[in-house]
Parts: structure tokens; sequence; C-alpha cells
């Protein structure tokens, strides 16, 4: 793999730009695979890159219905935090954190990994209590937040109001290492690491059956042809309860749509994520300068990637009480996804009824902050059959009681 | 340069001067322009910068699907950026201002970026400034983060001096795009009867048709035009909205329509945009065709336009964008821009047509003028300075080898028309190539499904394909009907208007000119203007492997622009499509997404802002409260008074004293936002039984029982005092977030689970006012008031005892008194009904003088229950709490077979002793522990994390006690009383507790039930 840098973008430059190669291969599938990964999204091609990164398994195929990132990973809001209150959730979505601040590094691949700040914002005394005891659960965990005063919230949001008369703004949590990151570059810069370790990333290849033999994974039939394997691990959010009927279980999991848009671009005028929860609004500024916008999800199942329209204006009417010079700005776009959502609203990532199959998914409307820590922890999990990162994520938790629940602390976990 | 021309110009009224302007500089310009068409009658060809390399841009077009001009209009609090010049109608006074550069217009610092266009090419950044990692977030992406973004955020204390409404209309048959095409299907549908709306986004009917010409029933197409119009007008089923524009077509008929109600006359009154919320059975798209620019080297200098867009401006505001004019075509409609500029005595030096056999009809006019028209040639390169200079031509089939150099200052270009497919695509309706117009249509075997699994969008006239006015009015004429029909209304027989427009020869497709352009050339033809993409960058993108055209848009930002691929899509889906050797049908489009183009924020939240953001609820002694003193705090929508503060005294002081009084005398609460729900029918005592975790149906009339709720997964979510009313009834306490979440829980298992039940739920929290009258003074502030009204309920402990209810006189009022308390005291919650509410409450404030009563807050009922160990919801309870864990066992019945939330308290971690559970915690040294904090154990957990082993929950300053309490969460707490803990507090200090029984007051419970 020839290494990205401004040396080669100069180089490239004086020809033309005509001597640059393919980010990832395009092959054909091979007939055996020691892994067959099912879902060429941020958390399949993360997995898969630490399977060769940290275990030496390279032997892996990425079957991707679609294109590799089209899903969740390529509609979210690009925020990434780690300022859960429990405790599973907080290591693995600091352990996403922490990777996030180093992968253009370890990647070669400029992810434009932006910690500019996280703050969530308190506007009722309930929701100061449950900030203040994620602050406290924080420091224990080694996850850095801190609890900041309306004044000093205004400071780092100056197109904030502070004195909404619903809802005034009465002090904020803070992360200061979280922020955002260019969704597409995480998938892309996965991609061509794991081509590059010689897996082969199959597109347009959509999983039709998953063949088993005496309770075990053999193979997964697609739209290219059967694939051999001795390992499957679904990762495939809003379809994984599809994908799962394949393999004869069943997952407590339900799809529905989450909607995003964005104003069109102007000059910055926000250097932080902002996050309201009892209004239901939160908001960033990309790179390119749109406002990005995060809605809520609708209160039905569905495929469609659409969501309801009463969402958007619920959000907007939210934003433009919280920062009211938004009200003359335009959006440019709107969308949706589908997010795999579980009964405590946090993931699984276990393994299954069915043997060496593993599944990972339920991230909800969090994912795209999990990224590097859901593929660190599945490979972990794949690899090794044991992952104290994934151990309270299993399915179990469900016929135990012992769901793992973050509503407790932010009525909408993003 | 361009001018004004002396007598054309049809939609402007020059008997009315108006001024405005531009970057300061004064112009003028009529009524009825935009301010793109100004600006270019004042020789203001370049109007912009593009977004990465900075380059000089003109208006390249006349409607919503410009990328270049996009303005900074007004200023202070009416101040919005990225504005179309091309939708902006001009009205007196209008300031605005060019965008993205630094000085200015002309001499832009950026523009550099322009130089080394070479370097930054698609995706140059994910290649780049990876190392050393600190400087992408101090200094690569500042620097990258401000040369972003285009027009200038609104100032940050902006508050919008506009307001914004919503409208609500249904209708039979929405017809979107009042072109001819949308008249003529309005027209059809409206004939039958049905309920028609036809929404048109400009501020004139009729579309392209009369720039373009023909004859429509023989006459012009303006005179039939205003006739239709005159026709619908009449009609008492038919609304027409201009300024209204289609935004948005979502799921079983939902469709938005954006309507600008005041931008032509800002600050005269009333809103300014207007949110149609429209619910259709059927909707027609009539939006028309968008013309696709040509892929040349230098496309993008100032002065080369769309060639329909430069007869736009000649005929629509009588703008003549150059003196000499070279037009580039592969079609026979820019002909009709030759004429147009013929006409209006503009030279048009040459028009190159990059068809070997060029074209019909309308070539052999432009010829007969005259006009030299040059056959299967391209242009190989504009030259700029910065508007068009010099245009090289060079043959179609080359390399791009200049054979001729002419002078112009103009160019028009045309490579064909696109149907606007948005509003067909936006709720999942399917495309088709059409090989022969090299555009997607909308494909009427795969239109968007409804709920009944047929099609609701149908298209009419040029968005379906056809491009001919008479093949347009047919289309538009069978649609409307068609749409009709499928609302219920049996189709008429309307005879389609006859539309004559001259025959023109077949187009053929050319996405890049010269064919074989060099890459020197190809990197200086742009695609997308704005997010300066180019064929070159397309094309790497293709050799990179980013195939997918979703891929080769997020790479390279084509189509990611304001117009959203408006007029970049279908020229770099070919390129794509091209460079992998591949088809464009395969290759396929990116998906269309509302809105159709860029709606206001503002308009999407609608009138509810300030004041009336949400509604707020207000008790029947919200006055009172407000002007004694409350300190307000949000609940839920509720406010409720934190504390009611003395002048001179802070929060604590009065919370502590209000602590006091109750205690010792007489305190008042404002108990009416307490959820209160009738549950009634001879199922009730079942249904309740199922609800709470208690047993409901044994309790007896006139008697009071504390319930807990759980949810299906075990987990205690509400609690409250229910009283049995009469033998089919019961109230149901919530607690104040509670009541409507309860109430829709409620209504949620009668209406899907126990639909067969005969139990009836009624939310009656506001019908009553509810004031807790709390205090060893208590009784006699009651027994005063009876007196004095000369009789009434007995309140005594024999005839009203405690968890009982009765009804009856209080002071004179109707009254049901609970004798129920929440603070440890003797307690009343007394009802009554709403509107005797202030009254009541007047009334016990002045027979408590006496007593020294005083109200008091949430804050003090807060301490007041915590003194006594009774749990709060939402403070104890979180959502992962069973009532186990807060040692209220003896509210889970045994006797009952089922409730809510019994098998999953079954399962295996919901009876582990290593739960947390409920204790009392008192610090060593008296003060107060902070809130949320955590209890930490030994060492760390598998994932390096300090070992917790309990928690706050509430903590409070105790006046009674005149010492910090508090309640928690602690594993085996119970077992652990007298060990002292300690919580890390976020203040770098450890605090130090001990743990004791949750009562910290009264214990036995003798001061409530006396």
């Amino acid at each position: 793999m020839k290494r990205y840098s401004a040396f080669a973008v100069a180089r490239e430059a004086l020809r033309y730009h005509t001597g640059w190669e393919r980010a990832w291969r395009s092959p054909e599938p091979k007939r055996h695979y020691d892994v067959v990964i099912v879902g060429a999204g941020g958390h399949g091609l993360a997995t898969a890159y630490y399977l060769g990164k940290n275990y030496g398994i390279t032997n892996v195929a990425i079957v991707e219905k679609g294109w590799l990132g089209g899903g969740n990973t390529g509609r979210n809001t690009t925020i990434i935090r780690s300022n859960y209150l429990q405790d599973p959730s907080a290591a693995i979505y600091e352990k996403a954190r922490s990777l996030y601040e180093t992968m253009s590094q370890d990647l070669n691949y400029n992810v434009m990994f932006s910690p500019r700040g996280v703050i969530m914002l308190a506007q009722t005394e309930h929701e100061i209590r449950g900030y203040k005891r994620t602050a406290h659960a924080n420091a224990l965990q080694g996850v850095q937040t801190e609890w900041i005063s309306p004044e000093r919230v205004k400071e780092i949001v100056p197109i904030i109001n502070l004195h909404g008369p619903r809802y005034p703004v009465l002090g904020g949590l803070w992360q200061e290492r979280g922020g955002t990151a260019r969704h597409d570059a995480v998938a892309w810069a996965y991609a061509r690491a794991c081509s590059d370790m010689g897996m082969d990333i199959i597109q347009k290849c959509e999983v039709t059956g998953v063949r088993t033999e005496g309770g075990r994974v053999a193979g997964v039939d697609t739209t290219k042809g059967a694939i051999d394997c001795d390992k499957i691990g679904m990762i495939v959010a809003g379809n994984a309860s599809v994908l799962s009927e394949m393999a004869g279980f069943r997952l407590p999991m339900e799809s529905v749509a989450l909607q995003a848009m964005v104003s069109e671009p102007i000059k910055p005028c926000m250097d932080v994520v902002v996050m309201a929860n009892t209004v239901h609004g939160y908001m960033s500024q990309s790179d390119k300068g749109e406002m990005v916008i995060g809605g809520g999800t609708d209160g039905f199942n569905n495929y469609t990637q659409r969501g309801s329209f009463h969402h958007i204006e619920e959000t907007v009417r939210a934003l433009c009480e919280t920062f009211p010079m938004v009200s003359r700005l335009k959006m440019l776009r709107q969308w949706g996804g589908i997010v795999d959502v579980t009964g405590d609203r946090s993931p699984l990532i276990s393994k299954t009824p069915v043997g060496n199959c593993f599944v990972n998914c339920g991230w909800g409307t969090g994912g795209f902050k999990s990224i590097p820590g859901s593929g660190w922890a599945m490979a972990e999990l794949m690899a090794t059959g044991h992952s104290p990162l994934t151990e309270e994520f299993s399915m179990n938790r469900f016929k135990e009681g012992k769901f793992i629940d973050e509503s407790v602390a932010a009525g909408v976990a993003h | 340069m361009s001018t004004r021309l002396a007598n054309q110009g049809r939609l402007i009224d020059r008997s009315k001067q108006i001024e405005f302007t531009f970057n300061g500089k004064r112009m003028k310009g009529y009524a009825g322009d935009t301010l793109a068409s100004a600006l270019l009658s004042n020789d203001q060809m370049m109007m912009g910068r593009s977004f990465k390399y900075h380059r000089p841009r003109g208006v390249v077009a006349s409607g919503s699907e410009e990328p270049n001009a996009l303005m900074q209009l007004g200023v202070g609090d009416r101040y919005e950026p990225n504005q179309r010049a091309t939708t902006t109608e001009l009205f007196s006074g209008l300031t605005a201002q060019s965008q993205n550069h630094w000085p200015s217009l002309e001499f832009d610092v950026l523009s550099i970026n322009n130089k080394l266009s070479r370097f930054l090419t698609a995706g140059f950044y994910y290649k780049m400034f990876i190392h050393p990692r600190p400087l992408w977030k101090h200094v690569y992406e500042p620097i990258i983060r401000r040369s972003a973004g285009l027009g200038a955020a609104p100032d940050k204390e902006l508050k919008d001096a506009d307001t914004y409404e919503h409208f609500y209309f249904f209708c039979d048959v929405l017809v979107i795009g009042g072109g001819v095409a949308g008249l003529q299907a309005a027209k059809a549908a409206a004939a039958t009867g049905a309920k028609v709306m036809l929404m048109e986004q400009n501020n004139h009917w009729g579309g392209r048709a009369p720039v373009d010409g023909g004859t429509i029933d023989g006459d012009t197409p303006e005179t039939w035009i205003e006739k239709t119009l005159e026709e619908l007008r009449g009609m008492e089923n038919v609304t027409l909205r201009d300024r209204c524009m289609g935004s948005g077509v979502y799921d079983h008929g939902y469709a938005l329509g954006y309507e600008r109600l005041t931008d032509h006359v800002p600050g005269q009154g009333g809103p300014r945009h207007r949110l149609w919320r429209i619910r259709a059975s059927q909707i027609v798209t009539a939006t028309g065709a968008i013309e696709r620019p040509l892929s040349f080297a230098g496309n993008d200098v100032p002065g080369v336009m769309l060639a329909g867009s430069m007869r736009d401006y000649l005929v629509n505001w009588g703008v003549n964008p150059g003196q000499k004019v070279v037009v580039a075509t592969n079609n026979d409609d820019a002909y009709r821009t030759a004429l147009a500029l013929h006409e209006a005595g503009v030279e048009v030096v040459r028009v190159v047509d990059a068809r070997e056999t060029g074209g019909g009809a309308l070539m052999e006019a432009v010829r007969e003028k005259g006009i030299r028209v040059e056959l299967g040639r391209a242009i190989a390169k504009v030259k700029d300075g910065p508007r068009v200079t010099k245009v090289a031509i060079c043959a179609q089939n080359g390399e791009g080898g200049a054979r001729e150099e002419v002078e112009a200052d103009a160019v028009a270009m045309s490579g064909g028309w696109s149907p606007v497919v948005h509003l067909w695509s936006h709720c999942g309706g399917k495309l088709t190539w059409d090989e022969a117009q090299a555009h997607f249509r909308p494909d009427p075997a795969r239109p968007p499904l409804g709920a009944d699994g047929e099609g609701f969008v149908v298209t009419a006239g040029s968005a379906s394909g056809p491009l001919g006015l008479g093949a347009v009015l047919e289309d538009a004429a069978a649609a409307g009907s068609k749409a009709a029909e499928a609302a219920g209304f049996p189709a008429k027989s309307v005879a389609a208007s006859q539309g004559a427009s001259e025959d023109e020869a077949q187009m053929e497709a050319v996405w890049l000119m010269p064919a074989k352009a060099d890459i020197k050339l190809r990197m200086k033809t742009w695609l997308d203007y704005q997010n300066d993409v180019k064929v070159s960058d397309v094309q790497l993108a293709a050799r990179e492997g980013y195939e997918s055209v979703e891929h080769t848009k997020r790479y390279t930002t084509l189509g990611m622009a304001t117009d959203q691929g408006k007029l970049s899509n279908i020229n770099g889906l070919a390129i794509l499509a091209d460079s992998l050797g591949s088809e464009i049908p395969q290759v396929g489009t990116t998906t269309f997404r509302p809105p159709f183009h860029p709606i206001s924020l503002g308009v999407i939240g609608g009138e509810a802002r300030g004041d009336i953001f949400q509604p707020v609820r207000k008790t029947p002694i919200y006055d009172w409260n407000d002007s004694n003193g409350a300190d307000w705090e949000p609940v839920g929508q509720w406010r409720r008074p934190f504390a009611y503060t003395r002048s001179g005294e802070s929060r604590h002081d009065a919370v502590n004293r209000e602590v006091k009084n109750t205690r010792e005398n007489l305190g008042l609460l404002d108990a009416s936002t307490l959820g209160k729900l009738i549950v009634k029918g001879p199922d009730a005592g079942k249904f309740l039984d199922m609800m709470y975790t208690n047993m409901m149906s044994t309790l007896k009339i006139g008697k009071c029982r504390y319930g807990l709720m759980c949810t299906e997964n075990g987990f205690l979510m509400d609690d409250g005092v229910v009283a049995r009313i009469d033998e089919d009834t019961w109230l149901c306490h919530t607690t104040t977030g509670g009541a409507e979440r309860i109430h829709g829980w409620m209504e949620e298992w009668l209406q899907t689970e126990w639909w067969d039940w005969k139990v009836y739920v009624a939310n009656v929290t506001e019908q009553y006012a509810q004031v807790a009258v709390v205090g060893p003074k208590a009784r006699k502030v009651l027994e005063k008031l009876n007196t004095k009204a000369g009789g009434g309920m007995d309140v005594s402990k024999e005839a009203l005892p405690f968890m009982e209810w009765r009804d009856g006189k209080i002071g004179g009022f109707d009254a049901r008194a609970y004798r129920i308390s929440f603070s440890g005291e003797l307690s009343y919650e007394i009802a009554v009904a709403a509107s005797d509410g202030q009254a009541f409450w007047d009334a016990l404030m002045e027979a408590g003088k006496e007593f020294n009563v005083m109200p008091y807050g949430t804050e003090t009922l807060h301490i007041l229950r915590a003194e006594k160990g009774f749990i709060m919801i939402g403070d104890e309870t979180d959502g992962t709490v069973i009532p186990q864990d807060l040692g209220l066992n003896w509210a889970l019945s045994k006797k009952k077979e089922d409730y809510l939330g019994k098998r999953a308290q079954q399962r295996s971690h919901m009876a582990d002793p290593e739960r947390w559970q409920l204790v009392g915690l008192e610090t060593v040294d008296g003060s107060v522990l902070p809130d949320g904090a955590y209890a930490v154990g030994e060492g760390v957990n598998a994932n390096g994390q300090r070992n917790m082993i309990g928690r706050v929950t509430s903590t409070y300053h105790s006046a009674t006690l005149d010492r910090g309490i508090a309640m928690g969460l602690v594993k085996h707490g119970p077992k652990r009383m007298g060990e002292v803990l300690e919580f890390p507090g976020t203040d770098g200090k450890i605090y130090q507790a001990k743990i004791v029984d949750p009562v910290f007051y009264d214990k036995e419970g003798e001061k409530q039930n006396v």
C-alpha cells in the first residue's frame, strides 16, 4: 500500500494524480474464508481490521449488500463521546474514543477526528442531577468529563441562548475530548487497511442464507455464490434481525427510522457539539460549514430509511429556541437511517445460539462513536471467545434482567 | 458587458424603479426583477466565489438550481446568508453582499487555492494533515474550517425579527408546479370535482412556456395561461398558491409546501414564511426540467450561462448578458437562445453544435439570420479575465487542439434537459434512463406507493420526460385526470389543450467537450460549480476505487453543494460511468432527499418559539405563587415553585424556613400538578390489579392505598395514592411528571392487550386544584374554616382517619379531603374544583395566619419526604430500580396471580443479593453529600474502572436535624448499618458517610397519624 502524505500528494500532483492506486481492491469471493463478516459498515470493517491487526486473522471476507459504509456509518451526525453513565457503556465508548484519537495515524488516512468538545445541556433540575451523577461515575471510569456552569457554557458556545423562557440552560456536562470525525472516511480508512492486509471486501453481495452444520456455522449463501467459513460475524445494524432469522434465531431488537439533517454551509460559528436532551435537539458544525442536526426516532418499526417530518419539526423548534440565530438558516437536506434498538437501548455484542456465529448490533442511535471500540471488542470475542468489553453486552442479559440502561442520564441517547 | 435592453422584459415594470445596494454600491432595477436580473442589468456579472478554489463566479442559471450567485441578504435581525440572487425578488432598499471572499469579491486572498488546485484535488485532505497528530486540531482543521462555509453566520445574539407559521391542508389532488403542465393538470383534475391545490414556486405562472414560445390552442402561451388561471380561480374546488414551492413528498400522501409570504416585502407585517402541511390523496408533480451544463474547460467562467437561462434574462427581464455571445449545444433548444439574442440585437458570434449532423428547423432559422453555425465542434476552452474574453473552438471528436479562437463576452451552453424528478423520488419513485434524451425520467410503472400499495404520485409535462409543448400538455391533462380518478373522482373527458412548438432534431449526449479532452483541460472542466468538482476529480475517484456513485459523491463532494446536484449530477454520473467502463443506468443516481430547495429553519419550527415554544401548564394558584416569591422550577411542562423566597433571603434560607415551619406549624403546598386519573368500569378493579403491584380491587370505598407501578421489565415507574371512590370507580394519583405517561400507559394496555375489559380512564389532573395542608396545626386550620363557614366536613381523627378520604364542605367549598402524608406530618390533601382553587387557597392563607401558615415549594417537599425515608420517583428510581431494591416488598402483592412486572422480577438478576439496596447515609462531619456521588470499593474491574459499591440517590441539608442527610443504594446496604463508605467528589474531596436507617425523623410515624 502506498502511504498517504503531503509528499505523496505533491508527487502525484506533478503527474496529474495518475499514480494513485485503489484504496481497496474489488475482488470476487473465494470459496472459503476463516471468517466472514457480514456488513461492511464501520463496525464490520473495524472488526475485520482488529481481527487482522490484533490476532493475525487475515483470511477474512467482508460481504456487503450495498456499498461499504452506506448504512448508518454514512448517515449519522458524526458525534464521538464517551460520557456514558453505566460501567460497561463507559468502558466500550471510551475505548472507542481513545482509538479515534490515533485513528488517522494508525490507518494512514485522515479521518479528521476533531476533539472539539461535547456539551450536554442541563435544562431541568432533574437533568442537572443526572449529569452530576454521570460526572461522578465518569471520574471513576476514567472518562474525563466535567460539570460546567451556564456562564462557561456561553463562553464555549457563544450562539447559545441561556435564557429560553421555557427551558433556561442551567449548566452542562462537558467532555473536552469528545468531538466529531468524518464518518465516510472512517469506513474508507478501515476498508483500505483491511484490503491491504489481504482481506476481501465484497460489495453488492447480499447474504441470502446462513448455512449451519450440527449447530455450528458452515457458511453463507450470497448473491455472488456460496462462501464457506469457520466463523461468522453479523454486523448489519438495522437488518440484524433479518439476518439472524436466516441463522435460525431471533434477536431482542427492533428497527426504526432515525433522521438527521444539515443546513446550508455558513462560516464557522460553533466549535463544539451541543446536545439538548430536554428539548430534543443536538447540533454541531461540520468542517464544510453545515450545521449538522440530529432528530428523533420514529415510534414505529420500518426499513424505509425515511422518517416522519414531525420529528424534524420538533428538533428544529428546539434548536431555534436554543440557538435563535439558526432560525434564519435553511435546511439543505434531510435523511434517515434504520437503527437497531434493543430493549434497554444498549448494544448486543454476543455469542449466539448458533456455534461460531457472533452478533454485533443494537447500537441504536449511538453507533458511530463506538466503531473502533466495538470492532476491537468484537474481534477479541470472535478470536478468543471472550472479551471483558463485551461481557455485559451479551444476549443473555435480557433473560437475566441485567439491563444496561443509559436513559437514566440522558433521555435521548446519541 | 451586460445591460438592460430597451424594450424587452415581460415581467418587469419599467415605471417602477427600485434602488438597492450590492457590496455597498447603489444600483437600480425595476419592479419584477430578481436580484440576479437587476445585477446583470447593472453589468454585475460576477456575483460570488466558489467554495474551494474561490474562483470568480457569475450567475449561471435563472432559478432555484443556481449554484453560484448566493448572497448575504439583509442586515441585523433580518440577515440571511446563502440566498440565491435568482430566486430573490427585488425590493426597495434590498442590501446584498456577495460571499466567501476576503477582502473583496474582486480581490480574494484565498483565490491562492485556485493556483494550488493541482494539489487540492478531490479528497486531498484524506491523504494529508495526518502527522504530527496535534496539528490537526490546532492548526490544520482551524485553517480548513475558516476557509470553508459560504455566507457569514448570523450574529451570535441574533433573534429572528420575523415570524413563521404552519398551515394544514387536505386535498384530493395536489399539483406541484404552475407551468403550463401544472395548469393543464390542475384543470383536468378540477373538472372531475376533486379538491385541487396548485402551487408554484415563482411569483409568476406559466413556467418556461412564455419564454420558449409556440402556441396553445392557437394562441400565445401567455394568453392561454391567463385564461386558464382565470378559469381555475373561478372554481371553488381549486386553491392556487404562488411563491409556494413543493418542498417534499413523504409517505402516505404527505407533502410540504413552502410559501414565501413576505420575502419580497420584508418588515411589512405578517409571517415571513408559511409551511403548508398537506395530506393529499394524489400528488401530481409538474416540476418541469432543468438544463444541463456542458463540460468544457472554463465552463465556470463568469459569463458562461445555461442557454435557457440566458433566454429567460432576455425575455423575462429584458437583460442582455453580453455583447458577443457564443452558443454551445448538443440539442435544438439552444437555438432558441440564439434567436432570442439575435432579436435583442446581440451579436451571436458562433453556434457551436457538437452534433455532426446539426439540428432541424430551429438551426435553419438561425442560419437564416446569418448566424454562423459550426457542426461537430466543441468549445476547447473559455478564457477569462475574469469574465469571458475569448472562446477557443475545436472539433468535438478531438483532444482540444484549438482550431479557432473568437472574441466573446458570454457563452450560452446547453447539454440537454433533465426532468425534475426530486419530488417523484423523495418517497421511493423509481427512475428509468431515457437513451434518446440522455436523462433519467420517472418510471410510471414504479411510482411511490401508498398504504394501499398503489401509486400516489403522477408526473406531468416535462417532469415526465417529453419536452415539446404538444406532448407536455397531453401528458399533463392525462396526469390530472389519472390523479383525480385514483383519488376517487371518475374522469370527465376534458380535451387537452393543443400545444404546438417547432419540431426538434434528435439531441446527442455530450458528456465531455471535446470528447477526448486531455488532462489539463479536464482539470479545468467543472461539474459541480459551487464545490469545485471537476471532471478530473470524478475520474480520480473512480481510479481510486470509489466506484459506487455514493462513494464518488462523498469522496469528491459532487452534488453536495447547496443546489444538491441539480446542475451537476447527471454530468458527473456520465463521467463516472465512462471512467468505470460502465453504463449510466448501471451507475445509478444518488438518493433524492427533501427539501427540493432549501427551506428556512424558521418555518420548520413554525409559531412555537419563545414563550409558546411549549405550553406552560399553570395551576389555579399560579398567579398567586408568582406574586408571592415563587422561585420557579420547570417540571415537565408545569412550573412549580422550588421555594418561596422572601426579600433578602437566599434560596437555601427560604427552604430551611419552610421545612421548619411545616414541621412546627403549618405549611401549604400547591399540589395541583399531581396526576389524577379516574379509572372506572366493571373491570376497573381487575385492571388496577394488573397495573399496580399491590391489590387495588379489595380496597374499601372511602379508603386510600399507596401503590407502585412497574414496567413489564419489572422496574419501578411510578407511585401514588389510589382512592376508591365507589363500587366501580378508583382515583389514581400519579407523580407530576407521570400523569400523561401513565395515562398513555394505561390506555396502551387497554387498547392493545385487554381491549375487551370494560374500563375507562380519564385524566382529570387539571379539573382539580389540590392543596396539601401540612403540619401540627393542619386540623386546626380546617376546623377554623368550617367554623367560620358555619359547619362542614368532620376532619377529626375518628371521622377521617389516616389513609381515608371524604367528600364534603370545607370552609364552604365543595371538597374532597384525603388523609395522606408525604411529609410525615399530620396532613390533608384537599381537592377542590379548579375554579375554586385560588379562593380556597386564599381562605387557607387567611385562616392560617394565626397558625403562622407559610406556603412551601418542591425542595421542602423533597426534604420532608427524605427526612421520613420516603422514596421519590426519579430520585431513588431511575428506570433500573425494582421495588425490592427499595425495601418495598410489602407493596408487592403475593396473593395476585399476576401484575405488570411480576414475571420480569423473577429473573435471576432481579433476585441477585448483590443488587444495591436502599439505605440512609449520614456524612461523618454533618456536611451534605454531593448529588450523584458513588461509593467506591476496593480495586478496579476487568475494564480498569474503579469498583463502585453504591451511590447517592437523594441528598439534602435537613433543617429539622440541622445536618446533611442522604438516601442511597448500596451493595448489601441494609446488612452494613454503621459502616462508613467513601464517596469521591468531582471536587477532589473524599466524602465519608455512614450507613444508617433511611428514616431519619419520627421513625414510629407518630406525627402523621394523630
